[in-house]
């Protein structure tokens, strides 16, 4: 054998223990249409928050079933199209999407973002309004460092900023949605389009 | 630079067989059909790989059932990790000479 071949089998064992413990298909350009639809639902939500102020809903409860909803279909967009682009990104690299680590990512990451969210849906059912977006923030990002174990680790660093931005929200206590709007729109497209030239070019 | 090649473990001389040991090196566990996906090979290969290293004891062999399904789980024991290790040294000294004598 030549020096080479050793070299090469080094790398080779370096790529299984990489492929079989992390899940490497997280597409870039997903990132980028999360913050897109964030984007997006935070225009909406300030629409609907302006109206509470000076338009036609009048009561608190309605305001916040709006946003509720606009939330709910802006996360489900992202992790819809998230799915989508990382599958066709599996496929690109001929490996399959839904195994072992998948799972693993995946139970990793909503685990700590599912009580998060819960518990901020009940403090919110209290009537903590202003906790919720330095919240979600905060939440996020120890998701995504907690993620960070199983797939590219470079979302550590994603993990880190909400977290950040989240606290200084805390530390605000106002203008929330604007926080809201940097973490999980601008965040997202910066992080979404590091990924994409990373690895995707 | 002979006398370091006969500290290459014979048992990592497949590919395959190298693969199933660095896959697991890394995962505490994996189960049979995980195994199959990650290397791309058939089930008999895959199989007599496996038998080959549960033989020289470098990895342990867990049956059971998954819903009625069985379910065979392997991973590394410490004597195949040790020999693991050793392999990786001795790929890094081969290496290092063949820098020195180039």
């Amino acid at each position: 054998m030549q020096k080479t071949d050793y070299i090469k089998e080094l790398s080779e064992i370096r790529s299984m223990m990489e492929r079989s413990s992390r899940f490497i298909s997280l597409s870039g350009l997903s990132g980028v249409m999360a913050g897109l639809y964030a984007l997006l639902g935070a225009l909406v939500a300030y629409q609907i928050l302006g109206e509470y102020h000076s338009g036609p809903i009048k009561d608190q409860t309605t305001t916040i079933r709006y946003l509720l909803i606009d939330a709910s279909l802006v996360f489900l967009l992202a992790f819809g199209t998230g799915i989508l682009l990382t599958t066709r990104r599996a496929h690109q690299q001929g490996l399959k999407v839904w195994d072992a680590t998948a799972r693993r990512l995946l139970i990793n990451l909503l685990f700590p973002l599912g009580a998060g969210g819960l518990f901020l849906l009940i403090l919110l059912f209290h009537g903590y309004v202003s906790i919720l977006a330095p919240g979600m923030l905060i939440f996020y990002g120890l998701s995504l460092i907690n993620a960070s174990k199983y797939t590219l680790t470079d979302i550590r660093y994603l993990g880190i900023a909400e977290i950040i931005l989240g606290l200084v929200a805390a530390i605000v206590m106002s203008k929330g949605l604007l926080w809201w709007t940097l973490g999980f729109g601008v965040l997202h497209i910066a992080y979404g389009t590091i990924m994409y030239y990373k690895y995707e070019r | 630079m002979k006398h370091l090649l006969h500290h290459l473990d014979k048992a990592f001389e497949n590919k395959i067989r190298l693969g199933i040991m660095s896959a697991l090196m890394v995962n505490d566990m994996l189960d049979f059909n995980a195994l199959k996906d990650l290397l791309g090979v058939t089930d008999g290969n895959l199989a007599s790989h496996l038998k080959a290293l549960e033989k020289v004891d470098y990895i342990s062999v867990k049956k059971q059932f998954i819903a009625r399904k069985p379910n065979t789980q392997y991973a590394a024991t410490p004597q195949g990790m040790k020999a693991f290790h050793e392999h990786l040294n001795a790929l890094e000294r081969l290496i290092k000479e063949s820098n020195q004598q180039s």
